[in-house]
């Protein structure tokens, strides 16, 4: 049984002239405890809103979300707050700090919902949590102090603080430069593997795709599984590079002129495995 | 029980990252708050004061008087007198004095002169709140002295003379025999212009015969006062009338309560007062709701930052809610804070006219309803934001 699984599902929406817009058409996907799954496509294909659903922040519209089995479109609103909070830990691209809230706070914030032993010991362990992303000497600091790649840390650390099942990074090296990122991930990774979380990533970059154990590309709303491959193999560029924007601009001949070449690039599976 | 803690404690935290909006949005509260306090504690005040000097002249609140006096021939005042003197013993009365008029011979430096006087015992003083502005009032020790002891009012100090008591002055009374009397107190005349006058005890008027007589209307039966506790005044009244005419019969007895009308504020005018109060309080909480309403739609994506967190929409409700009942209450407090320490500043005795012997405490329930009037006023300016906060989708939120 897998942790988390989507079955056919769909997400629409109505949109103002009466047409309704197909977001996500048939997902099928399943998560196990501890693996890391890397979902790339361009912008809006649906990448937000399937980690959306994923985090039951949204509810498909058709099709099936069990987490441990179970299945989810029944519960109440409370009870997927609930779910959300002990279950989900959020890291997103412009990384959502509270403002006005020291980096201590922050990281506290979501044990303001946990219960019992988290709820009253959620300085410590927020203190904890900040001591092991390398800033427990910046507790004090306002966000808006640290650096790009600090604010980062501190969302990770906000998003594991709960030791979550599941981690959900939503473009979480977006908004900083490859060094950066190339660390803030190596952290990320790092982390997710010690608390034995899934971790979940949607990403432009293949490079930090690359770093997860499966790979999916979501193009017009349907997810399909692909693998990756090193970018020293051209004679599969042509038939999908024109899906990975973030890779550059693509030559009519197929070959690929990036800015920042990436290490690793994509190819659709035969017959859809992973 | 978490959940509450969390909420208060994220509704005190957004208090404080938001501070000067909030102070600046609570100041009315506050304003509103102090005036409803402080009102009530003033008039609380004013009354108390309006009470005291009532009862200068007719005695505390539950203080009996109780009169008796022959319906033909003379009094036989002995009679009368242990009669009294039984009533105490039997009811165990703690504060109680006869009270009469005496007319007594005094030597002044102008002449001798026929003064009406007070004649009391020591619990007098007690019973009518009485507090020489020098000197002091009768202990009961005093009955026991070799010479009779006064309490005089300013006029008569004058007119032996003295401005003050540090000569101790003196005074010749002709009783039975001339005896030389100590000035031990002095009060304030009772009325402009008012003559000299002076109290004495009743027992030093017995013991020297001060009492003269010009007009032969004989010895009057004193009044007896009795100071009891509000909860027995109405029994012992009608206990201390039947005991007293089986006693004296053929008396007519009189036991009175004193009605005092001590309210400075009719039930009217006190409304008026509340009703301002109100009206202040209430455009502070639209001053509130404004500044609530503007911020909510500034903070829509920290709320739904808060929501992938874990935040149930009634957690988010009651967050923004209690922010707005957290702050009117802590500016509720300060308005109280501010009214106590007004009320403790001010020169109360020069506002008031005279020094209060029994200052009220401080009106509690004023307090409260002013700090309850605040959470309602807060909780009413939440409510909007609250709603609008729970009907923010959370992604969009999220993306704001």
């Amino acid at each position: 049984m897998s942790l988390i699984e989507l079955a056919g599902v769909t997400r629409s929406v109505r949109l103002a002239d009466d047409r309704v817009l197909e977001i996500l058409r048939g997902v099928d996907l399943s998560v196990d405890a501890g693996e890391h799954v890397a979902v790339v496509g361009r912008s809006g294909t649906g990448k937000s809103t399937l980690l959306n659903i994923l985090g039951m922040l949204d509810a498909p519209t058709d099709g099936e979300y069990l987490l441990d089995g179970r299945p989810t479109r029944r519960l109440s609103g409370r009870r997927r707050a609930r779910l959300r909070g002990e279950s989900f830990g959020f890291v997103f691209q412009q990384f959502n700090l509270l403002t006005g809230r020291t980096v201590l706070e922050n990281v506290a914030a979501p044990l303001l919902y946990a219960r019992g032993r988290q709820f009253w010991s959620r300085t410590r362990l927020a203190a904890e949590m900040l001591d092991r992303v390398g800033l427990g000497d910046r507790l004090e600091d306002m966000p808006d102090r640290l650096s790009g790649g600090e604010q980062q840390r501190v969302a990770i650390a906000r998003a594991l603080v709960r030791r979550p099942r599941v981690i959900l990074a939503d473009e979480p090296t977006g908004a900083l430069d490859v060094d950066t990122g190339t660390a803030v991930m190596t952290l990320l990774d790092d982390i997710a593997r010690e608390s034995g979380a899934a971790l979940v990533t949607i990403t432009h970059d293949l490079a930090v795709a690359a770093r997860s154990g499966r790979h999916y590309r979501l193009a017009d709303g349907v997810l399909v599984p692909v693998t990756l491959v090193a970018p020293d193999r051209p004679g599969s560029l042509a038939e999908w590079v024109g899906d990975v924007p973030v890779l550059g601009a693509t030559s009519d001949a197929g070959a690929v002129a990036t800015a920042t070449p990436p290490t690793t690039l994509l190819r659709e599976l035969p017959g859809g495995a992973a | 029980m978490t959940g509450l803690v969390g909420a208060l404690v994220e509704a005190w935290d957004e208090l404080r990252v938001h501070r000067l909006r909030v102070l600046l949005s609570l100041i009315g509260v506050a304003a509103a708050v102090t005036a409803i306090t402080g009102v009530t504690a003033a008039v609380d005040m004013l009354t108390q004061v309006s009470r005291e000097q009532s009862e200068r002249w007719t005695g505390r609140e539950t203080t009996l008087t109780v009169s008796a006096y022959p319906m033909t021939g003379t009094p036989d005042v002995p009679a009368a007198a242990a009669a009294m003197d039984a009533l105490v013993e039997k009811y165990q009365v703690t504060y109680a004095t006869r009270v009469s008029w005496t007319q007594v011979a005094v030597e002044l430096p102008g002449g001798a002169q026929v003064i009406t006087a007070q004649s009391v015992d020591p619990h007098y003083g007690t019973i009518h709140r009485l507090s020489p502005g020098q000197g002091r009032w009768f202990a009961p020790s005093d009955a026991e002295r070799l010479a009779p002891t006064l309490v005089v009012n300013e006029a008569f100090l004058a007119a032996l003379g003295a401005d003050d008591l540090s000569g101790h002055p003196t005074v010749v009374l002709q009783g039975d025999q001339p005896v030389t009397a100590e000035v031990i107190g002095v009060v304030a005349n009772a009325w402009a212009g008012e003559g000299p006058a002076f109290t004495v005890l009743q027992d030093h008027v017995d013991r020297w015969g001060l009492m003269v007589d010009p007009w032969g209307s004989g010895a009057q039966v004193p009044a007896l006062e009795l100071w009891v506790p509000p909860g027995d005044a109405e029994a012992l009244r009608d206990r201390a009338t039947q005991d007293l005419a089986a006693a004296l019969p053929g008396w007519q007895v009189d036991v009175q309560i004193p009605r005092g009308e001590t309210d400075v504020l009719d039930s009217a005018a006190r409304w008026v007062v509340i009703a301002v109060s109100g009206f202040a309080l209430l455009l502070g909480g639209l001053g509130l709701l404004n500044i609530a309403l503007v911020t909510v739609r500034q903070r829509i994506r920290e709320i739904g930052i808060r929501r992938s967190f874990g935040a149930t929409s009634g957690r988010v409700f009651f967050g923004v809610l209690l922010e707005s009942v957290v702050a009117t209450l802590v500016a509720g407090a300060v308005g109280v804070a501010l009214a106590v320490v007004g009320l403790q500043q001010l020169p109360l005795d020069q506002l008031l006219g005279t020094p209060l012997q029994d200052t009220p405490p401080f009106p509690v329930a004023a307090a409260l309803t002013g700090l309850a009037c605040a959470a309602g006023v807060g909780a009413l300016a939440g409510l909007l934001p609250a709603v609008w906060a729970v009907r923010v989708k959370v992604i969009d939120a999220i993306r704001y």
